[in-house]
């Protein structure tokens, strides 16, 4: 599906595999076609994403306030930068803390605090403007004890949960589209042969611009991994199965049908 | 910190603000004054629900009231032509008499007829079809009847109908407020100069009327079934469009074709059932290309609701315990779009084996119910029987599935939920 390499932690190679998935490969033959005659309206670009929380206990230094120091944020699945897409987001934390509304203007799109309890954070993304001019909310609950209740909390492992999802823009603009060409955050399908778009034009300095991808993050050794391989196999073993059921059911029903004929014909004589 | 994990009350969340709650204040132990208390206590110690009249009102006087007296005395009515004077008794209150006219005279409205001068008439108003006298005479018509066309059309000497008097009437008004105004502009926003009488679409109109009034319950009813037939075919064929628009251009190979009908395809079989979930869905597909950014967890979840509304409570539930049992996540940890359509085609294909499964034990029934040739005990619905087929059975053999079917018919139905009539209440339940 996507038309740029680079570096990523989880494989894309699965629309090659035929048979029981059908539907990924028709989805490739799907933007074929669309290409066809339309024009931008059915390229969508979608942004991986992986947003959660890395909490640690304070262990000796907790205090009643301040038991866990924790870090909030939003980062791309494979820690390309996303301030190509995303302008700044904005963290709404519990009305306790100071200033709950916690703005952060360029990437890495992170929040660290500390205190004892956990509550859903508010995420809002906001987007450049030749993206999108409406912004996305996420909510993710924010965990500091860890699942298990009978173990024993340590400074050194950190109670971590991540969910992957993925930014979809069905209609992107043009610009859009000509700045993010070739960016590795951002999965683009195959564009329409022949599409001409006008040059990116940069949306800030470059020069002022940070790092702000998490390569080099010093919690990314925390990140998890998110590979779609394993979940594409599990369905299309699931889906096997069930198809398999279907057919013995579908014999099994004209099996049915044709004893009933039989027993139908031998009454009426 | 220490004493929280010994109370095993680190799980709360954010806390909960440390306000002491009020009591309410206890009335009920202050007797209010004015009854005396074992009076009060008969009602039940509690101060009763409506405010009742304290005791120092009831030692006050009511305030003085007005005095009225009734008179027998003449008045005229403004309405009447003529200086008729009449008698009728008159409140009057504390020696003061009512002003004003006769309180029904207001009532006499009428409505303003025009009135043409002969030069008008001969200048625009000559009409074939009419005669001067003719004219007068229903402009006088009228005039007194207040624009009352079927009493005009009763008593008109020459025997014409509502619609032609209407049509006179309102073309003379119409010729003359044209010719009276200064200018064409003036009296565009009339409303008889802007939509104008047309004798033949009323008497159509009311030619039509009479004919709904006059049909018979028979044709009503086949009037009926043939809409609904209509209304069934103009959403098919806007289902259809939806497709068109949401779904791609369908190219000649063959292979897309075959592929392609795995998804919209085979919804398109004729089956009335079917269709809802595929306008549904092709809806959802152009409700979310709708939205400028949306998240794909919400996509899926959207499609999901969308396969789900054509299916029971029930039927749902199995779908899930299915995706359980197959090991699969109800929802999935990567939800990339290749991973979101896997799965939503999984679900539609678990459907699909659900409704297979209750389709052989119906036809095994129908089956079991021709070998004994006895109709007695009916099948019983389909519904009971996929209550009580619990766990899916994997590789099982036809025999042993009709074998436990037929076990549990010999149980007879499930019992349904006695249904209790909710119970009188009764003074001593209290």
């Amino acid at each position: 599906m996507p038309n740029t390499s680079s570096s990523k932690k989880h494989c894309q190679d699965q629309p090659q595999l035929s048979g029981p998935i059908p539907k990924s490969h028709m989805a490739k033959s799907e933007e074929n076609k669309k290409n066809s005659g339309k024009k931008l309206k059915d390229v969508e670009i979608s942004v991986p994403i992986v947003y959660g929380n890395i909490a640690f206990w304070l262990g000796k230094k907790a205090s009643e306030y301040q038991s866990h120091k924790w870090t909030i944020y939003v980062r791309g699945a494979s820690n390309e930068d996303l301030g190509v897409i995303i302008k700044r987001v904005v963290f709404q934390l519990h009305s306790s803390f100071n200033n709950p509304m916690r703005v952060v203007d360029a990437p890495p799109f992170e929040l660290s605090e500390a205190g004892w309890g956990e509550f859903e954070i508010a995420i809002t993304l906001y987007f450049h403007s030749d993206v999108c001019d409406k912004p996305l909310n996420l909510y993710h609950h924010l965990k500091l004890y860890p699942e298990d209740e009978n173990s024993s909390m340590s400074t050194k492992k950190p109670v971590v949960v991540e969910l992957y999802d993925e930014i979809v823009f069905p209609d992107p603009s043009e610009a859009f589209l000509a700045r993010v060409l070739n960016h590795p955050a951002v999965h683009l399908p195959r564009l329409p042969a022949g599409l001409t778009l006008p040059p990116p034009i940069p949306v800030e300095d470059a020069s002022k611009r940070r790092k702000g991808d998490t390569k080099d993050n010093p919690l990314s050794q925390w990140f998890l991994n998110f590979s779609e391989a394993d979940e594409l196999l599990q369905l299309a073993a699931a889906r096997q199965q069930v198809q398999a059921h279907i057919s013995k059911l579908k014999r099994q029903i004209s099996l049915i049908e044709g004893q009933h004929k039989q027993l139908k014909s031998s009454s009426d004589q | 910190m220490d004493a929280k994990d010994i109370l095993g009350l680190h799980k709360n969340s954010f806390p909960s603000s440390l306000e002491k709650k009020s009591r309410p204040p206890k009335e009920s132990h202050r007797k209010p004054d004015g009854i005396s208390r074992e009076v009060y206590a008969l009602t039940g110690g509690m101060p009763p629900l409506m405010p009742s009249i304290h005791s120092s009102q009831l030692k006050k006087k009511p305030p003085p009231p007005e005095k009225v007296t009734w008179q027998w005395l003449p008045f005229t009515n403004s309405a009447r032509k003529d200086d008729l004077h009449l008698y009728h008794w008159v409140r009057v209150v504390n020696g003061v008499l009512p002003t004003g006219d006769y309180s029904f005279a207001k009532y006499n409205k009428s409505v303003d007829i025009i009135k043409y001068t002969d030069e008008e008439y001969e200048k625009y108003l000559t009409d074939p079809m009419w005669t001067k006298e003719e004219t007068n005479e229903l402009f006088d018509l009228c005039e007194r009847f207040d624009l009352r066309f079927v009493v005009i059309a009763d008593r008109f000497p020459s025997s014409r109908t509502v619609e032609e008097l209407k049509d006179r009437y309102y073309s003379v008004l119409r010729a003359i407020l044209l010719a009276r105004a200064a200018s064409s502009g003036d009296v565009a926003t009339h409303p008889v100069i802007k939509d104008p009488y047309n004798v033949s679409q009323e008497m159509e109109r009311k030619r039509a009327l009479s004919m709904v009034l006059s049909q018979t319950r028979q044709q009503e009813k086949r009037d009926e079934e043939v809409l609904i037939e209509a209304k069934r075919i103009a959403e098919l064929r806007m289902a259809s469009k939806v497709t068109e628009q949401s779904q791609l251009v369908v190219a000649s190979n063959a292979d897309a074709e075959v592929t392609e009908g795995a998804v919209p395809g085979e919804t398109i079989t004729p089956s009335n059932v079917q269709l809802t979930p595929f306008t549904d869905n092709a809806s959802t597909l152009a409700s979310l290309r709708m939205l400028r950014v949306y998240l794909r967890t919400y996509a899926l979840d959207q499609m999901v609701q969308a396969s789900n509304s054509s299916a029971g409570v029930r039927t749902i539930k199995r779908v899930e315990q299915t995706l359980q049992d197959l090991g699969v996540n109800l929802k999935p940890r990567v939800p990339t779009k290749a991973v979101c359509a896997e799965h939503l085609e999984l679900r539609k294909e678990i459907l699909t084996w659900l409704n297979l499964q209750k389709q052989v034990q119906y036809k095994e029934a129908e089956g079991s119910s021709f070998r004994d040739g006895s109709y007695s005990e009916p099948p019983g619905t389909p519904k009971d029987r996929t209550f009580t087929l619990d766990s899916i059975n994997f590789g099982v053999s036809s025999e042993r599935v009709v074998k436990k079917d037929q076990k549990r018919k010999a149980h007879g139905t499930p019992p349904t939920a006695a249904h209790k009539r909710p119970r009188k209440q009764k003074a001593s339940d209290f």
